[in-house]
């Protein structure tokens, strides 16, 4: 269940805390873990896909009109690997603001 | 009714397992537990149990498959004793947390070291905060009807908790007694089959088991222990029916003779026996000595236990484990603790015995009585007392 979703009272808990729903892993927002945010500078970027193929979370899945990847915010743990692995240089690592 | 025959105990049990339609058993061996699972073994392999019998490599993968077993819904059965329970300890949380009602017979021996394959508590006694609910028996007999009435309340829709049956290693489990055995038709009127409302299934698959993070870690414990604490309903109405089916009693507390009583012996399992002779000896003597044995060790039953000894003015709790360092033994600790915001208590005497085999005789129960008689008006100084041990 989704950490926004599953702030159940104990008497709601489900039983056993068994997960009757299959693969709703996708809920669970991990994005509320980060202290650092990725941004893209597109003058650097040669859409080359490899914060897609690095990003542990799979958190580049999405493309915009232009063939940008989007950071899925929802999942970003802010690790920095997609920074690190970078050809162009194009992602730094910016503070979350609180 | 079945016939009132001679059988060793272990037997009787592995019998009892067999009448209740046991589909899974997964157990490695170790003494004094041996015989229940050989003889459950030879039933499976000469085709007059139809269940799956896993050969484990050790106790902690047996509770492992035992738990996977009961996951998919099938009647499960384990039994260990001592190292084995020990070795078990941390997969025993895990049954309870997910709910998972395994049942197991636990022949109760002493932990090493020094190494003894005999009797006393101490095994349970480390494992008393599992989750899992805890009843002792006193004799062949309790121990086959406590095994069958197992099933029954672990896998009530209302229960679903995992159970363990204490019988007193050898004391019991190698010990021959007169035994009635349930037919099968009167066993499968009182017990239906096993039907989870969640199972592991490939057709429904669901998760069991995952991740606790902070946020729901506490309800999911809160939520498991209400739960746990609700389960006294479903074991009282089970063993009333028991009564009506087979005409004996069980009570998550049981005393005798404590009818005015001024000193009250408190002991779980086959011990309780001999304090019954030495209280008889003692009220023939004239003494007013009493007995309280908690059926129910887990959860524990408060407002009984409670009720059993608000007029005795002493009470003598022994303990069969060594508590190392603790205040009180684990029996006196827990009585203490549920007596002390009670309106009318006993004073509560602790005193330790019967460790690693160490016999406890119809003698020894009278001095502890007259010792606890004795600190009617006194307090005593020792946090407990030992009985039995050679000083020099």
């Amino acid at each position: 269940m989704g950490k926004d979703k599953g702030m159940m009272p104990w008497q709601e808990v489900p039983f056993g805390l068994y997960i009757l729903e299959p693969g709703n892993s996708a809920e669970f927002k991990t994005g509320n873990w980060r202290s650092m945010r990725p941004v893209l500078d597109k003058d650097k970027c040669i859409k080359c896909g490899t914060c897609y193929i690095m990003c542990p979370d799979m958190c580049y899945d999405q493309r915009d009109e232009e063939g940008y990847y989007l950071v899925n915010l929802y999942y970003c743990k802010g690790c920095g690997i997609c920074m690190a692995t970078c050809p162009k240089g194009a992602i730094t690592m910016v503070m979350e603001e609180v | 009714m079945g016939k009132r025959i001679a059988k060793e105990v272990s037997i009787a049990i592995a019998d009892a397992v067999k009448l209740a339609k046991a589909e899974v058993i997964a157990a490695y061996p170790i003494t004094p537990q041996t015989h229940i699972v050989e003889h459950l073994s030879e039933l499976v392999a000469n085709g007059e149990l139809d269940a799956e019998y896993i050969t484990v490599e050790s106790e902690h993968s047996a509770m492992s498959a035992a738990i996977g077993a009961v996951a998919t819904g099938a009647r499960t059965f384990t039994s260990t004793a001592a190292q084995g329970l020990a070795l078990m300890h941390e997969m025993l949380f895990i049954a309870s947390a997910m709910r998972l009602p395994v049942v197991m017979v636990v022949a109760n021996r002493a932990l090493s070291a020094p190494i003894s394959i005999w009797n006393d508590h101490s095994d349970i006694m480390a494992n008393r905060d599992i989750g899992w609910i805890q009843v002792w028996a006193e004799n062949g007999q309790e121990a086959v009807d406590l095994t069958i009435q197992a099933f029954r309340i672990a896998e009530d829709k209302n229960v679903m908790f995992p159970i363990i049956v204490n019988i007193d290693g050898f004391v019991l489990s190698h010990v021959i007694e007169p035994i009635i055995l349930p037919d099968q038709e009167e066993v499968d009127a009182f017990l239906p089959a096993f039907k989870p409302k969640y199972k592991l299934d490939p057709r429904k698959p669901i998760t069991m088991g995952p991740v606790g993070v902070p946020e729901i870690y506490f309800e999911a414990k809160k939520a498991q222990d209400e739960a746990f604490r609700n389960t006294p309903k479903v074991i009282k109405r089970v063993w009333k029916d028991w009564a009506k089916r087979f005409g004996r009693e069980y009570n998550a507390v049981e005393t005798y003779r404590m009818e005015d009583a001024e000193v009250a012996l408190l002991i779980m399992g086959s011990l309780a026996e001999t304090a019954m002779t030495a209280v008889d000896k003692m009220r023939d003597e004239g003494k007013k000595v009493g007995l309280v044995r908690i059926r129910l060790w887990r959860p524990f039953p408060v407002q009984e236990f409670r009720r059993a000894v608000s007029k005795v003015p002493v009470l003598a709790v022994i303990d069969r484990a060594m508590p190392p360092g603790a205040v009180n033994g684990p029996v006196a600790t827990e009585v203490k603790a549920a007596l002390y915001n009670a309106g009318r208590k006993p004073r509560v005497v602790n005193f330790i015995a019967g460790l690693g085999g160490r016999d406890v005789t119809v003698e020894d129960f009278e001095e502890m009585a007259e010792r606890a008689a004795f600190y009617r008006k006194k307090r005593p100084k020792e946090l407990y007392e030992t009985i039995g041990v050679r000083e020099s």
